[in-house]
């Protein structure tokens, strides 16, 4: 098993992941988290190539990312609407939207876009670094800082911290954002350093999947990396393993595909519910009058 | 009646002003649309195919989130259902051509079988183990995709074993004109949504369901088992999606391929919202979907944004009828507060 490979088709999975957690350590669960990824993919894709810059993409995508979390959060956050429903609708938006957008820039000329190479450092590219030195990071945000205690107050019980005088709105805004901006960062590094091209719908459940890992990982980003390398791992077995009996017995190249959502499945069975869940994870917040 | 107005008024509104971005000249592209949608009997066929399975889904969307459960699973349920009914239809395929009367009696119950085994799994792991609907149906999609791919290149192949799909089915449902493809299968949309809307309103367990959606502790403070009345609204709604997928296996594709599934159960869930959740709704909103879907074909050729142009519409419109429900919300309260 190829380690750099490995490390490099999880990447998205675990930045678009630690992203999901961290918005709903704030009680927002967000379901258009696929067409995030992948309004990050489009935008990180297309500035690379304009600008010429690889830094500027994926910051676009960061941006456009973090965006898109602000528009259904002024739905689910603001106006406390569904977060299921908005979440839909976001993912809709992001797949008309990337798909018109790709086919107004590029055309349907059906040539081959290729983006630059992503600078490597030991055989795995910078993102892939930075994403692993970012895991500690989201952790000590979460778990050792003042913004994350508040965040997590907001997922377990919001109306503590708003008699402790904070806005449960404004810091699952915050927490949205951010969240927003790393599965950006997920489908940028998706487009530029996996697939170094665009495709429409190329996050193919990608974001679908992170959510899962969430569940998977008990909203802790170590677990939740781990789990997201395990998912790659399965990913990655397709290619190495694909026409190589297992055991004796032939196992087609599909049933490779299925094997991370029957994995994902499968954790959540054996794990089930735990005391672990955000106790306000997926409601609305509306103060008191 | 005012906010059924409201929708559709919005809905227009949405799809004009969508159009007026995409397209040089909306005038023109409204006109395309409906000609491809109405404009004769290709239109109109195109326009009830894809409304057939856009209102069974959505019929099966209804159920479930009426009853609290975000079913999101139509994709793998419908995909299962077509599973279902080609199994069947492999096993009976023998030299004497079965009728299609009998081979609708026969498939569609499987299709539905199916779908409502995949749906009865999502709610028992929900009751269970406390998996969220959300999570596993979307898991579950994605199993049943490749689960699909893998039997139309293995058990389900066709006999000749040359491309991934499954034999042509002989006796498919009738059409009603050589020419296009409008099937019998169509007569159902009405009939069920009739049923779904009696068995929703006017039955014990439609009722308990509701009361479970609307608030599963005053449900349970009432002694109904909540968690019977979620699985059973998931298997239902499993089981519409499914038959969703046995009518388009039987009616239209007459054979399985990876490109079975065409997003059927993901579209129908703003088929459903916009229909507020209401049975009868559902056929309004589905034609609506449908005739964009049908008439986009014919945008498609002049700005090439055809088929992406029901996603844009899709969450603009789900958006659209979010913000009107948080408003007229919000104008109860005020009033409430007078």
């Amino acid at each position: 098993m190829d380690l750099a490979l490995l490390l490099l088709v999880s990447t998205p999975l675990i930045l678009a992941g630690l992203g999901e957690l961290i918005g709903q350590r704030s009680g927002v669960i967000n379901i258009g988290l696929e067409g995030t990824m992948l309004m990050g993919s489009l935008v990180g894709f297309w500035i690379a190539g304009a600008s010429g810059s690889l830094i500027s993409g994926f910051a676009a995508a960061a941006i456009a990312g973090a965006l898109l979390s602000l528009i259904s959060g002024v739905f689910t956050i603001r106006y406390g609407a569904d977060q299921v429903v908005v979440g839909t609708a976001i993912n809709f938006l992001a797949l008309g939207v990337t798909g018109l957008a790709f086919r107004r820039i590029y055309g349907q000329s059906g040539q081959l876009l290729a983006s630059a190479e992503l600078p490597r450092f030991f055989g795995v590219d910078a993102i892939v670094w930075l994403t692993f030195f970012f895991i500690p990071f989201v952790w000590f945000l979460i778990a050792r800082t003042n913004w994350g205690l508040v965040v997590r107050g907001c997922g377990e019980f919001p109306k503590a911290v708003d008699a402790a005088g904070f806005s449960v709105s404004g810091i699952r805004f915050q927490a949205g954002a951010v969240a927003g901006a790393l599965a950006g960062l997920g489908g940028a590094h998706l487009a530029l350093g996996v697939a170094g091209s665009f495709a429409e719908g190329m996050t193919a459940g990608r974001g679908f999947l992170a959510i899962a890992l969430v569940t998977f990982g008990r909203w802790r980003p170590v677990w939740v990396a781990t789990a997201a390398i395990l998912l790659g791992y399965a990913q990655s077995l397709q290619y190495s393993l694909q026409g190589k009996p297992v055991l004796g017995v032939q196992v087609p190249s599909q049933l490779w595909l299925a094997l991370p959502y029957v994995l994902a499945l499968i954790v959540l069975v054996v794990l089930g519910t735990g005391t672990v869940t955000p106790q306000a994870l997926g409601k609305a917040y509306t103060k008191e009058r | 009646m005012k906010r059924y107005l409201i929708v559709f008024i919005g809905l227009f509104a949405i799809l004009v002003l969508t159009l007026a971005v995409l397209t040089p000249n909306v005038g023109q592209s409204l006109l395309l649309l409906s000609q491809g949608a109405f404009g004769d009997k290709f239109g109109l066929s195109r326009t009830f195919v894809k409304w057939t399975p856009l209102c069974l889904a959505g019929l099966g969307i209804v159920v479930a989130w009426r009853s609290g459960m975000y079913n999101i699973g139509g994709e793998g349920q419908f995909v299962v259902g077509g599973i279902a009914s080609g199994f069947l239809a492999k096993a009976l395929m023998g030299s004497q051509p079965i009728p299609w009367p009998v081979m609708a009696l026969i498939l569609l119950p499987s299709s539905v079988l199916g779908g409502a085994a995949l749906g009865w799994l999502a709610g028992w792991l929900y009751i269970r183990r406390g998996v969220e609907v959300v999570i596993s149906t979307i898991l579950m999609n994605f199993v049943a995709i490749q689960i699909l791919a893998f039997l139309v290149s293995g058990p389900l192949q066709e006999q000749a074993k040359k491309l991934p799909q499954s034999d042509r089915l002989v006796s498919g449902l009738p059409k009603f004109d050589a020419q296009t493809d409008l099937h019998v299968g169509v007569f159902l949309v009405p009939i069920l949504a009739c049923l779904v809307a009696g068995f929703v309103f006017y039955t014990k367990s439609g009722f308990q369901m509701r009361l479970v959606g609307a608030n599963a502790r005053a449900a349970r403070a009432n002694r109904i088992d909540a968690n019977l009345a979620r699985t059973k609204a998931m298997a239902i709604s499993g089981g519409l999606c499914g038959l969703a997928g046995g009518i388009e296996y039987m009616g239209v594709t007459l054979q399985l391929g990876q490109s079975f599934p065409q997003n059927w159960g993901f579209l129908a869930i703003p088929v459903a919202l916009l229909a507020g959740l209401h049975p009868i709704g559902v056929l309004l909103s589905g034609l609506f979907f449908a005739a964009i879907l049908a008439g986009s074909r014919n945008l498609a050729g002049f700005t090439a944004d055809g088929t992406v142009l029901i996603y844009v519409v899709q969450a603009l419109a789900v958006l659209g009828f979010v913000a009107l429900q948080v408003w007229q919300n919000k104008k109860k309260r005020i009033e409430e507060d007078v």
